[in-house]
């Protein structure tokens, strides 16, 4: 479960003066559902995230994860979500088993239950061929696998996504769609941003639409069409958005 | 659990930077192979330059004298110098290294000197030029002499004892122990090379853990585990230090076993032979050991203080340019130590780097008071502490975790 209660962020930028980056955002995600949060670039979407997996402390309010408060226990947090983003990249130098293991330790696994896990996760996602082969030697497929055995070495009951498919080649993306469903199935609770309405479509029971910093808009996809007439997803976003859109300074 | 995420961090860091080669370089091969290569080329250099210039007979020119026979018949006795046909451009000739000094003998100078009234034999050389400065030390020993001697016969022939030349004798011996007169030359010099070399062993592995994590990306992937900041900082904190000791420690090593085989070897031998006291290099455990024990709050604060610094860079690049600058303010101090007549006082105990150079020339030469080296190791400690305190505040910061 995520309750996100009045998260605020805001930074110093030296031409633009203060950024409110995040704007009095309040959510909520249970378990076994998949929370998309949808926006523009530059929306706010990676800062939430952020902030949800205590990478950065919010300005004001704060977020709950599994009754965990972000900014007083950050650490039990951690130790109960799991992070992923095309930002979080692998450690070039160690094999792909040595990284699951640097995080299976780091979250306090005991040497047993590490292999028992590794073992079974690397299993599952098909992973035996390159085990012991060093990060940087492996195709993006197989580095995105081995990212995902390493949000899931603690097993988690929440999982965070942020854009996780940025970049990605159709078939890796697949893997990636495939897996965030996998865990909803598997009763997690799970939050991922994107900007690709297909992805939406496909995957969440319930859409946040954001633009700078807001939250502007929340319900199911059946929710959004009905009240903003539209049937098409991306009608129904930009009628929410357009209101609220402030091109980017160049 | 907590504290054992330290270790953690530190042994999976540990892991990479045995598998980075640039790491490796830095921390193993340069120490090692720095003192004996650049020790041997120098001590090579400097005895077939000393060797060779002992060894070639100089050659003289005798400007005027046709009236002085008595003198250029010394002179052309002189086994240490060639005599050779004097030409009109003898100048020309020492600017050009023909010859290396030409013996000026004044008009009647023996007719002079006989009447009482000595005139000034001059000897023209190319000075600074250490061919032409032997030769002229050796040509003014020698026509010093031959003055004694023309004095002590004058003495003889009115019957006045020689010693009324000399009423008393002076002579210089140095008491100092091979391990102090080492100290002196070498003090300095391995001071300089220590500071450099905990420098230079924190360098490429504080980049790598810092801004290098930025670059590569997986900054955000271990800020999302559970592990504190706190306990990831001091993990690679750990890690710098030890490539920072390590390199410290290979370096006095290899110091020890260079002076050693260097004390064996025949080129000491060598230069000693060509007349001269032959130098000593002789460095012993004990300086050693507490020259490594002196590097370790040094190595604290050097780790420390580029963690904080190359934490600010968002590329190794770019952490690279940030420190270049640092190096040269670092060997400032350590240059200052070496310079002759700078010494431990209070006052100069407490600037940091420089009273760790000048106590490591101290602690070279044999020589141990207690006072200063606790004074050093603390206020080192103090620094290095202060050092460590910032790395871990900077690491707490988002703007500089994720300065865009």
């Amino acid at each position: 479960m995520i309750e996100a209660l009045h998260l605020s962020k805001r930074f110093q930028d030296k031409k633009r003066g203060e950024v409110r980056a995040v704007d009095d955002v309040s959510f909520t995600c249970h378990p076994g559902e998949i929370y998309g949060l949808l926006g523009a670039n530059g929306a706010g979407k990676t800062t939430t995230l952020r902030m949800l997996a205590t990478i950065l402390e919010p300005t004001e309010g704060t977020a709950r994860l599994c009754g965990h408060d972000i900014v007083e226990h950050p650490e039990r947090v951690r130790a109960n979500c799991g992070f992923l983003s095309t930002a979080t990249a692998l450690y070039p130098r160690l094999t792909a088993q040595e990284m699951v293991e640097y995080f299976g330790r780091l979250n306090g696994l005991d040497s047993a239950t590490l292999k028992k896990r590794i073992d079974e996760i690397f299993d599952r996602l098909d992973m035996n061929d390159f085990r012991d082969r060093r990060c940087d030697k492996l195709s993006t497929g197989m580095k995105q696998k081995t990212s995902i055995a390493r949000t899931l070495v603690h097993d988690p009951p929440v999982m965070i996504f942020d854009e996780p498919t940025l970049g990605l080649d159709i078939m890796t993306a697949r893997t990636i769609i495939e897996f965030i469903r996998e865990c909803r199935d598997r009763g997690k609770t799970v939050i991922f941003s994107t900007h690709v309405m297909r992805e939406v479509e496909k995957l969440c029971d319930m859409v946040g639409i954001i633009q700078g910093g807001k939250l502007l808009a929340e319900g199911t996809l059946e929710q959004l069409r009905q009240r903003h007439g539209e049937n098409d997803l991306e009608e129904v976003f930009v009628k929410i958005v357009t209101p609220h859109y402030v091109p980017e300074a160049v | 659990m907590r504290l054992r995420n330290i270790w953690i961090v530190y042994l999976k860091e540990l892991t990479e930077a045995l598998r980075d080669r640039r790491t490796l370089i830095t921390t193993f091969l340069v120490p090692l192979l720095l003192i004996p290569v650049l020790g041997a080329g120098f001590t090579a250099v400097m005895a077939g330059v000393i060797g060779k210039a002992k060894r070639e007979k100089p050659k003289v020119m005798i400007v005027g004298g046709t009236d002085s026979p008595g003198v250029v018949a010394a002179l052309r006795k002189y086994p240490k110098i060639k005599v050779v046909p004097t030409m009109p451009d003898w100048k020309n000739q020492i600017i050009e290294k023909e010859i290396r000094a030409a013996v000026e003998i004044p008009e009647g100078f023996e007719g002079d000197l006989a009447k009482g009234q000595g005139g000034t034999i001059k000897i023209d050389i190319y000075g600074g030029e250490i061919k032409s400065e032997l030769a002229a030390g050796n040509l003014e020993n020698y026509l010093k002499e031959y003055r004694d001697s023309i004095a002590i016969n004058r003495l003889e022939a009115n019957h006045l004892p020689p010693a009324l030349l000399k009423p008393f004798q002076v002579k210089r011996e140095s008491i100092a122990s091979p391990e102090k007169e080492a100290g002196a030359v070498l003090g300095g010099i391995i001071a300089y090379v220590l500071i450099l070399m905990c420098l230079n062993g924190a360098m490429s592995p504080a980049i790598d853990l810092t801004a290098g994590e930025k670059e590569r990306g997986t900054m955000e992937t271990i800020l999302s585990s559970p592990v504190s900041r706190t306990h990831l900082v001091l993990g690679k904190f750990l890690l710098v230090l030890t490539a920072s000791l390590m390199t410290a420690m290979l370096l006095m090593v290899s110091i020890g076993v260079s002076s050693a085989a260097l004390q064996k070897s025949r080129v000491l031998n060598q230069l000693a032979e060509e007349g001269g006291p032959a130098p000593q290099f002789a460095l012993g455990p004990k300086a050693i050991v507490s020259v490594v024990i002196m590097a370790v709050p040094l190595a604290v604060l050097f780790s420390a203080g580029l963690i904080t610094i190359a934490l600010f860079a968002k590329s190794n690049k770019e952490a690279q340019s940030y420190i270049a600058p640092l190096m040269f303010l670092v060997l400032i101090p350590a240059v200052a130590a070496m310079l002759p007549g700078v010494d431990l006082t209070p006052k100069l105990a407490i600037v940091p780097l420089l009273n760790v150079s000048l106590l490591c020339k101290e602690l070279v030469t044999g020589e141990y008071h207690w006072n200063y080296i606790v004074l050093i190791f603390a206020s080192t400690c103090v620094y290095a502490a202060g050092a460590l305190y910032l790395a871990v505040k900077m690491f707490q910061r988002e703007s500089v975790l994720f300065r865009s």
